[in-house]
């Protein structure tokens, strides 16, 4: 498993070198172009700051209310038919549903046990293996006026499940529990 | 779908807390998370900046065209439906590769184009294709090399190592894209 820390450790700075070495070489003007692409950055966080505003306020109010314990002791019993720790299954249930929810409620949760705890790591392991289902089915479609999809929602939805249980697999052989 | 979960979060919590008596803890977590959500989003100015100028480089110097050029021939394998040189394999594959790289901007607009060349290929137009189910079955299943938002959150919540999911998540996103193409390969045949 020392592979999979590998892998973690060496992917980003391996990442810039091959990018800036191969842009370098084919003659463009890196830093100027890095700085065009970095502009971007400060728009496209400024725009999703009114739906954290939104998403986090409601999270917070959902947990601090008593609401979450709740929904987490309702559906205990599912959790543990999968092996699913019941902490992390509000966020598994809602991140095919609604990308903003799921990214709020991660860092809800990263701030409740820790990013480095086992939880903090699974969370964030789960939530960078799936993606936001129903919205872009939707609007994938929705752009070319196909109405019936036959079979893409089942597909989408088994993977979804494949990439929880994975990541649950994975990080109990990478992370100490 | 997003509104509905939203006004129910906090409908939801307002009437539990009423009865569980935390109607100044949830004022409290109210104005908290509103705070900490603007500070969440301050961090990720960095990352996305740093992200977006590095894929700059990597679309200018032509390396992102270059990767999608040497995996059409992957995408072929899986998009039997597509005639060869047809455009719909080279916009698939852009879309794949920008979510990939987390490009998440450039990749929506990609997607929709290829959405609509394949439904230039579709002899049904409002029945789904087996290489959209195929398209939207990989694109959902999201294989991001390098999960941005997940290390930016990490690293806001103070994380002494953001970057150590980067391995855990790409076995689990390698398995659930497999998954995606042998469901769609499967379901291809009953459905």
């Amino acid at each position: 498993m020392e592979i999979i820390k590998l892998i973690s450790s060496y992917a980003i700075p391996v990442f810039i070198f091959i990018v800036l070495g191969y842009g370098y070489i084919k003659g463009v003007k890196v830093y100027d172009v890095f700085i065009e692409g970095a502009k971007e950055g400060l728009t496209t966080a400024l725009r999703v700051l009114p739906y954290m505003v939104a998403m986090f306020v409601a999270i917070g109010i959902f947990r601090a209310s008593g609401a979450m314990d709740v929904l987490i002791a309702i559906v205990t019993p599912a959790a543990g038919l999968f092996g699913i720790p019941v902490q992390i299954l509000p966020l598994a249930i809602i991140r095919p549903l609604s990308g903003i929810a799921s990214t709020s409620m991660l860092a809800e949760i990263l701030r409740i046990y820790s990013p480095d705890s086992y939880l903090g790591r699974l969370a964030s392991t789960m939530m960078g293996s799936t993606e936001t289902i129903f919205y872009t089915i939707s609007v994938y479609y929705g752009s070319i006026g196909v109405k019936k999809i036959r079979y893409t929602l089942w597909a989408a939805l088994l993977a979804d499940l494949a990439g929880l249980m994975a990541s649950i697999l994975i990080c109990n052989l990478v992370f100490d529990k | 779908m997003v509104n509905g979960i939203w006004v129910l979060l906090i409908l939801i919590g307002l009437v539990v807390s009423v009865f569980n008596g935390k109607l100044e803890a949830v004022t409290q977590s109210a104005l908290d998370n509103a705070k900490y959500a603007v500070e969440l989003c301050l961090g990720f100015i960095g990352i996305y900046a740093l992200w977006l100028g590095l894929m700059k480089v990597a679309q200018e110097s032509g390396l992102v065209s270059k990767i999608a050029e040497k995996s059409q021939r992957i995408m072929r394998l899986l998009f039997t439906g597509i005639p060869l040189r047809h455009p719909a394999l080279g916009a698939v594959t852009m879309n794949i590769i920008a979510n990939m790289l987390g490009l998440g901007n450039a990749a929506t607009p990609l997607g929709i184009k290829a959405m609509k060349e394949l439904q230039k290929l579709n002899p049904r137009k409002d029945t789904a294709t087996d290489a959209m189910c195929m398209f939207l079955a990989i694109n959902t299943s999201s294989v991001q090399l390098i999960p941005t938002t997940v290390i930016a959150l990490r690293s806001a919540a103070g994380s002494s190592n953001p970057t150590e999911i980067i391995g855990t998540a790409l076995i689990a996103t390698i398995c659930s894209t497999a998954v995606a193409i042998i469901a769609v390969k499967i379901m291809q045949r009953f459905f």
